[in-house]
């Protein structure tokens, strides 16, 4: 079973650091988007949305292009001493990043823009700087959206498989994460060990989501929807 | 609005028609590295009797699996014989249409044509790019680039930087676009590959099993006579020629029955 809870300890890492950098790169973007009236706005939000309606062929294909040795991103990582990022762990994450940026922005992003402008007037009256604002009235009021970011962007990459399948090269320990090792299981009709697996995913997935909206309900905020 | 419903219906109606007319078209699972030598053989195929294969691909684990899961499959062409006599003994295929339709060979290959000379001596080197396979457990070259690191005595040393390939086609492609530095394919894929510039090392024969590729009738087409009809053309001097022109062996057609 070892290599069972290496799978999933790989899967569990791989979720939390990217949802750590995603909410870190997510949050000023989706205040961007939902303050600004800014010609980019638009254009943006398009780019951000786009790994909802791309097949993760899409994104797994130019990842390992671009990611080669000899490709643009490779040859950068190379001069920086970090090698190439297909077959490694930290390409997952880049990958991770770039699949789950929109599950991450859209809910902060309605979040933000749900904000009533007096709060914060009120707020600077009281000489409040923008980003003790942003800290003490605009984040406490934005939970609701915050609290589904990080659910959504931590199970979405759990639930990863296509372009995981497409850079990751099916290394234990390294990239083989849950989705890849199912996948595995059933390909090699072991199906006892694909339902153990697959099972506690579903469960996994039923928990996560119902205790998600239990909470947002108490909040009383935006649920899922953006 | 009645003339487009009019319309919709007879469009579906032609359609289903076509589907008629396509009676004598079967859909075929083909093991990934034969991919572009049974492209051409399709062709030929219809060439010859008018009837069209439909091929899929996959890696020979998966496409077993899928057959085993009632995939509307009529002929599978395996990568080995292992799982198409495990078809012939769980039902799924018809006793006594297995044959060997070709033998595969393994190399170690890169696209680069200074990446190495004699591969024995590549693999001994101490790993500095990954390695690229196909996954043993579903890929028979997969498997037989596993013996060929095991008789090498390398299998642990690569290990840390062996990335497997859903197919071999995957493994293929980890080598082409340089992820890695190189890799155990198959023959015919270099064979298929349209920069002949490069390094390949043939895989002596002496360290993996033989990779016989085994075709075998489906029992849901056991009364389809253009499933028949495939597979004795595969076993016919032209679809042979093909075959070894894409860099596998061949059986003499005396003893075609593996």
């Amino acid at each position: 079973m070892s290599a069972e809870w290496q799978a999933i300890w790989l899967t569990l890492k791989l979720a939390t650091v990217t949802t750590a950098i995603l909410l870190i790169v997510a949050t000023p973007l989706a205040w961007w988007l939902a303050r600004s009236r800014h010609w980019l706005c638009q254009p943006l939000a398009a780019v951000v949305a786009m790994p909802l309606v791309l097949p993760p062929t899409v994104l797994g294909f130019y990842l390992l292009i671009l990611m080669a040795p000899s490709g643009p991103v490779g040859q950068l990582t190379q001069s920086l001493g970090l090698g190439t990022l297909p077959f490694t762990f930290e390409g997952l994450v880049v990958a991770s990043v770039i699949y789950s940026l929109p599950f991450a922005v859209q809910p902060l992003q309605a979040a933000f823009s749900g904000l009533s402008e007096r709060m914060l007037e009120a707020a600077s009256t009281l000489r409040a700087s923008p980003l003790d604002r942003f800290f003490s009235v605009v984040l406490p009021l934005a939970r609701p959206g915050l609290l589904t970011a990080t659910v959504l962007t931590f199970a979405h990459t759990i639930g990863e498989f296509g372009v995981v399948l497409m850079i990751g090269g099916n290394i234990p320990g390294e990239t083989k994460v849950l989705s890849v090792a199912i996948y595995d299981h059933v390909e090699t009709l072991e199906y006892a060990r694909a339902h153990w697996l697959a099972g506690g995913m579903v469960a996994f997935a039923f928990l996560v989501l119902l205790s998600l909206y239990l909470i947002n309900g108490r909040l009383g905020g935006h649920g899922l929807k953006p | 609005m009645r003339l487009g419903i009019s319309r919709v219906v007879l469009a579906v109606c032609a359609l289903c028609l076509s589907q008629l007319v396509r009676a004598d078209e079967i859909l075929v699972a083909v093991a990934a590295n034969f991919t572009d030598a049974s492209r051409e053989l399709a062709a030929l195929f219809t060439d010859t009797t008018g009837h069209r294969a439909r091929l899929s691909y996959g890696s020979t684990g998966k496409l077993y699996a899928q057959i085993e899961h009632g995939a509307p499959f009529d002929v599978f062409l395996a990568a080995d014989r292992q799982r198409p006599a495990l078809a012939e003994q769980n039902g799924l295929a018809v006793t006594g249409s297995r044959f060997t339709y070709a033998r595969g060979k393994l190399v170690l290959w890169s696209p680069h044509p200074d990446a190495f000379e004699d591969g024995e001596i590549y693999l001994n080197q101490a790993p500095t790019t990954p390695l690229a396979i196909a996954n043993p457990r579903t890929a028979p070259y997969g498997l037989a680039a596993r013996q060929t690191l095991e008789s090498l005595t390398l299998w642990t040393t690569w290990q840390p930087r062996l990335v497997r390939g859903d197919s071999i086609a995957q493994a293929f492609q980890f080598v082409a676009t340089g992820n890695a530095g190189a890799g155990f394919v198959a023959l015919s894929q270099v064979s298929a590959w349209p920069d002949p510039v490069g390094s390949m090392w043939p895989v002596p024969e002496t360290l993996y099993q033989p990779i016989e590729q085994q075709a075998v009738l489906l029992t849901r087409a056991q009364h389809n006579p253009v499933a028949r009809a495939w597979l004795q053309f595969l076993r016919s001097e032209p679809a042979q020629a093909v075959i070894r022109r894409y860099g596998y062996a061949t059986d003499s057609p005396n003893d075609a029955d593996g």
